[in-house]
């Protein structure tokens, strides 16, 4: 029996903006088990890093409602207290970012980044620096006595997110988010730090959550997807059911976008419109399908249950318009944005 | 990062070439001389001129220029004509660079240390009412012309609640001001506080906005998932950030203190250099003048290497390998 | 298939100063002995990891850096300085989309003035078509007239005029940057990145786009791009680039099909592949070109100081070259 890590349930999101709360995630579920790498995968603008900041307890209280449950190992995170909240940060799941330059102080040595991470909750903790050393040798930094001297700014891209990766691992997290984590980098380094994480997860048996826009980085790492639009999840699958059999025309369509392997004859299929506007959003319709230019009205305004459609146990689905979705051919995208 | 200070060091040579220069050319452009006007009525042309004569005041201005410079680099800037007559320039100084410097260290001080309190209590509170008031207070202080400002600590200080000692009264200007080196300084500190109150508004709205900037880098949010507290936050990243470009001006907030002091000095009879500059200006003691300006020109530069010295310290990113 | 452009064994160096008085006391080889040739109507692309000097050959393309060394043709016409460039009003021809469309549009102005800033320059060609040599005009009614013209072309309604960067998506943004290039009926236009920041939905309008106006003017590119996936479907030929030099050059076939050098490899092993079954065996397969370009670097660099320095290109095929000692054999 698998055990449950994450469990997210009806969760919801929204910001005040100019003086009204607007809904950025309706109703998300999903859930990770020990040693498994979820990815969630949309545009940018769909929701990923809202829900991140979720599990993070990052958002401003001030500024942002969160409703629904969230569970970290049983234990009921929406709700916590700061000082509750900062007790959990760092130590049950740890975070890696985009850019790994501007998440890093510029004016702190590399060692002391590290070191904080563990003795913020713990003063006590001897041999810090030891421990520094270690992590810096568990990220594959060799010469980690030089670079805990160093500065961000003298270290090459990829080794200042192998740096993040240390501090994210510093107190064995439990779960792992990863918001990004290569989306900065070159195809080599993102290959390399890719293969790192992999290679942490399966030493720590910790769970991932792996936040991308990109299918590559996807089919490479999870071992289920999760596909996000407009602050919604709209198709659930394990990554083989997902790129052997997509279902949800948004998947479709970002598969079709790909051009990895498309004839250059060809014309990449290019999804017209954008992301709504939060306050254009109306969750009750399956959004998405206002950006199909040949379907009709009906269609697209047709009301859509809560309840994400089983295709099989490994695979849930947002609507019913999955079932009969065909692009129209020959495509024809031309000047649209 | 020596060898940086070094060139710099090396660099301000011809820049104080320069300001002697400059300095020198605006002293001869001083109406008058201290012989015309404040000798003895009864003196005569003649006598004026063997005067003049004696004091080198009626060679070209190049060569009183490399005579003056000469003296200047052994020490000597000249006798007083006017404000303590027959002193050596250096002595007058000497004496009178204490009161100046200390009130101005302790204005600094007072400046950075009420700037930063304000400027952190206003933006973990954006806002909120402690953040509005302070705003307001510092918008009110800018807004008020100085005079006024310094009449007002004045009246509420001296005559309402009389809690400082005031000059005046209390130092003798003949005596040395480090033989009571201590209970001269307190005669120092309404000066700086009102300087320091006068001049933390424009660095207190600058780091604000630079405290709410750095709340929203990415590395506060690495911070906060580390666990850290905000407060904390605050404390150990985004002040140092935050404070970065200001830390640069310290350098210049301290040798601009000469400047500043001539009103806070003449306000409150307090007998440093400013007062010294004021008294030597309306008695045309052009040696002292000269003398005054020279070291204005000297501190500025000074302020200059002392600022990119800073600058270098608190950020790794521009220290010179 | 006629040359648009040659570059010759082109250096560009930055100086490197330090000491007591801030000497040159060395040199940075962004760009270190390049040669190619882009032919018109094509896109050539160029790609490696960033550092590797893409930039500033692009740079020294269109006249934002004078090369330190080297010679660049335009139609057999030398342009390698930028004053010879200025000489034949080369900039009307030859125009540069960079990669962060935020910072490389004047937040100031309007689209509109950014739009017509070239056409200011080199005036308003009365016809449509690469590189057309005819009468130009500075008349303030056809430069908008031509505005709403390229709007129309890169697909943005014509209220966008009056509107300001910031207004824009990214995707937007580029298109603005291409609607900017192509102002003055350029020949070439070289690319930097053009869609690195994109989403993927975002990303394939824009380069649908470029091969649209590709087909329609004959216009050429120099496509420069870390992602191999993307210069696969885009582009004729390939050079791949290591610090500041060539390591390998061909056609695309020869660089996916035949990649000799072992920097391509390792590029070409780090692409995302999307099929799921494959991905242990990539795994693999990336490790094992990993330790072989870290353990055999003398095989296929010479050492310049810490740095490491291709080999000269060696021709394998009439289309392929490989920096190689001896061409690899
Ligand atoms: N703090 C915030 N205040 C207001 N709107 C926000 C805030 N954070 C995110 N949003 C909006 O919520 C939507 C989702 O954003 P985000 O979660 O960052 O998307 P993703 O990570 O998928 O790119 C976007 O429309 C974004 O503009
Ligand atoms: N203006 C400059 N001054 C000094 N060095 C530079 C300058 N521009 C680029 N470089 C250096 O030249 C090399 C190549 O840079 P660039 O052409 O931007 O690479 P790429 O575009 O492939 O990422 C890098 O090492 C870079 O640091
Ligand atoms: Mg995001
Ligand atoms: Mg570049």
């Amino acid at each position: 029996m698998k055990e449950k890590l994450l469990d997210a349930k009806d969760v919801s999101v929204a910001f005040k903006i100019a003086g009204e709360y607007q809904t950025a995630l309706h109703k998300v579920n999903l859930s990770i088990n020990r040693g498994e790498v979820l990815a969630l995968v949309g545009e940018s603008g769909s929701g990923k890093s809202t829900f991140a900041m979720s599990v993070m307890g990052l958002h401003n209280p001030e500024q942002t409602q969160v409703t629904g449950s969230i569970k970290l190992n049983d234990n009921e995170l929406i709700g916590l207290t700061e000082r509750q909240f900062d007790k959990y940060r760092g130590v049950s799941v740890g975070m890696i970012f985009q850019d790994p330059l501007s998440s890093l102080n510029p004016l702190m040595k590399i060692g002391d980044q590290i070191a904080e991470a563990i003795t913020v909750h713990d003063k006590q903790s001897k041999e810090v620096k030891n421990r520094v050393q270690q992590l810096l040798l568990d990220v594959g930094i060799v010469d980690a006595k030089r670079v805990s001297q160093q500065y961000p700014h003298e270290l090459s891209g990829g080794m200042r997110q192998r740096v993040m990766i240390a501090i994210a691992l510093a107190n064995e997290p439990d779960l792992i988010i990863a918001d990004e984590p290569t989306t900065a980098l070159d195809a080599t380094i993102q290959a390399q730090i890719l293969d790192l994480i992999k290679e942490i997860q399966l030493k720590k048996n910790a769970g991932i959550l792996l936040i991308t826009h990109d299918l590559g980085v996807v089919a490479e790492m999870a071992d289920s997807v999760n596909v996000m639009y407009a602050g919604q999840i709209v198709e659930q699958a394990s990554v083989e059911e997902l790129f052997n059999n997509p279902k949800h025309p948004y998947t479709r369509s970002l598969l079709r976008a790909d051009p990895s392997d498309v004839n250059p004859g060809e014309d990449l299929y290019a999804i017209p419109g954008t992301v709504p506007a939060l306050n254009d959003m109306d969750h009750s319709k399956d959004l998405f399908l206002q950006r199909v230019p040949w379907l009709n009205d009906e269609v697209v305004n047709a009301p859509v249950s809560e309840e994400l459609q089983k295709v099989n146990a490994q695979h849930y689905v947002r609507g019913n318009v999955w079932k009969t979705f065909e692009f129209e051919e020959p495509v024809n995208n031309e000047e649209q944005v | 990062m020596w060898q940086t200070v070094l060139r710099r060091v090396l660099l301000m040579i011809p820049q104080l070439i320069l300001v002697s220069i400059l300095v020198f050319m605006l002293a001869q452009l001083m109406p008058g001389d201290p012989f015309y006007g404040n000798l003895n009525p009864n003196s005569d042309l003649a006598t004026i001129e063997r005067m003049r004569h004696a004091a080198g005041l009626d060679l070209p201005w190049y060569e009183q220029y490399i005579k003056w410079v000469g003296n200047v680099l052994h020490g000597d800037l000249g006798t007083s004509y006017v404000v303590n007559k027959g002193w050596a320039v250096t002595r007058i100084i000497g004496q009178r660079i204490w009161p100046t410097l200390s009130m101005g260290i302790i204005a600094a001080i007072l400046t950075y240390f009420l700037a930063i309190t304000q400027a952190l209590l206003a933006a973990r509170n954006e806002n909120k009412l402690i953040d509005r008031a302070l705003m307001v207070w510092n918008t009110m202080t800018s807004a008020v012309p100085s005079i006024v400002f310094y009449f007002i600590m004045m009246v509420l200080f001296v005559y309402i609640i009389p809690i400082f000692p005031i000059s005046g009264t209390g130092i003798d200007d003949s005596q040395n001001f480090t033989t009571n080196f201590f209970g001269n300084l307190s005669y120092a500190f309404l000066p700086a506080l009102t300087i320091a109150l006068f001049s933390t508004n424009s660095i207190f709205q600058y780091l604000r906005s630079n405290l709410l900037d750095q709340q929203a880098q990415d590395y506060v949010r690495t911070a906060r998932a580390k666990g850290v507290q905000i407060k904390d936050v605050f404390r150990k990243h985004i002040l140092r950030n935050a404070f970065l470009p200001i830390a640069s001006g310290i350098g210049y907030s301290i040798t601009g203190v000469l400047g500043g002091a001539i009103f806070a000095e003449t306000i409150f009879g307090y007998p440093g250099l400013g007062a010294l500059f004021v008294q030597a200006l309306s008695g045309r003691d052009y040696t002292v003048i000269t003398a005054l300006m020279l070291l204005q020109g000297f501190l500025a530069l000074m302020g200059g290497l002392l600022s990119d010295i800073i600058s270098a310290w608190v950020d790794p990113r521009i220290r010179v390998k | 298939m006629s040359e648009l452009v040659r570059i010759e064994n082109l250096k560009v160096y930055y100086p490197v100063r330090s000491g007591f008085f801030n000497r040159i006391t060395d040199n940075i080889k962004a760009v270190d002995d390049v040669s190619f040739t882009i032919e018109a109507g094509q896109t050539y692309g160029l790609v490696g990891e960033s550092g590797s000097g893409k930039t500033t050959i692009g740079k020294s393309l269109v006249g934002l850096e004078n090369p330190t060394s080297g010679k660049i043709l335009f139609e057999g016409q030398e342009v390698t300085q930028i004053k010879q460039k200025k000489a034949i009003n080369y900039n009307k021809d030859v125009q540069m989309v960079f990669q962060d469309s935020q910072s490389s549009l004047n937040p100031r102005k309007t689209i509109g003035e950014i739009i017509a800033e070239p056409l200011k320059s080199f005036g308003v060609p009365n016809k449509i078509g690469a590189g057309y040599g005819g009468e130009r005009s500075f008349e303030q009614s056809k430069v908008d007239e031509r505005v709403l013209e390229l709007l129309d072309i890169v697909g943005l309604p014509a209220r966008t005029i009056s509107q300001y960067p910031f207004q824009f998506s990214g995707g937007q943004r580029q298109r603005i940057g291409v609607a900017r290039a192509l102002a003055t009926n350029p020949r070439l236009i070289v690319a930097d990145e053009p869609v690195s920041a994109l989403d993927l939905s975002v990303q394939a309008q824009v380069l649908n786009f470029m091969k649209k106006i590709q087909r329609d003017y004959a216009i050429s590119f120099l496509f420069i791009s870390h992602d191999l996936g993307v210069v696969k479907y885009m582009t004729n030929n390939i050079a791949i680039m290591h610090n500041g030099r060539f390591v390998e050059l061909g056609t695309t076939e020869d660089i996916f099909n035949d990649a000799s050098h072992i920097y391509t490899k390792r590029l070409l092993s780090a692409i995302p592949s999307l099929d799921v079954s494959q991905r242990e065996a990539k795994r693999v397969y990336r490790k094992k070109v990993e330790a072989e370009f870290t353990q055999h670097q003398d095989t296929y660099y010479q050492q310049d100081g810490k740095r490491l320095r291709a080999y000269d290109l060696q021709q394998v095929t009439k289309t392929h070259f490989v920096a190689l000692e001896n061409g690899g054999v």
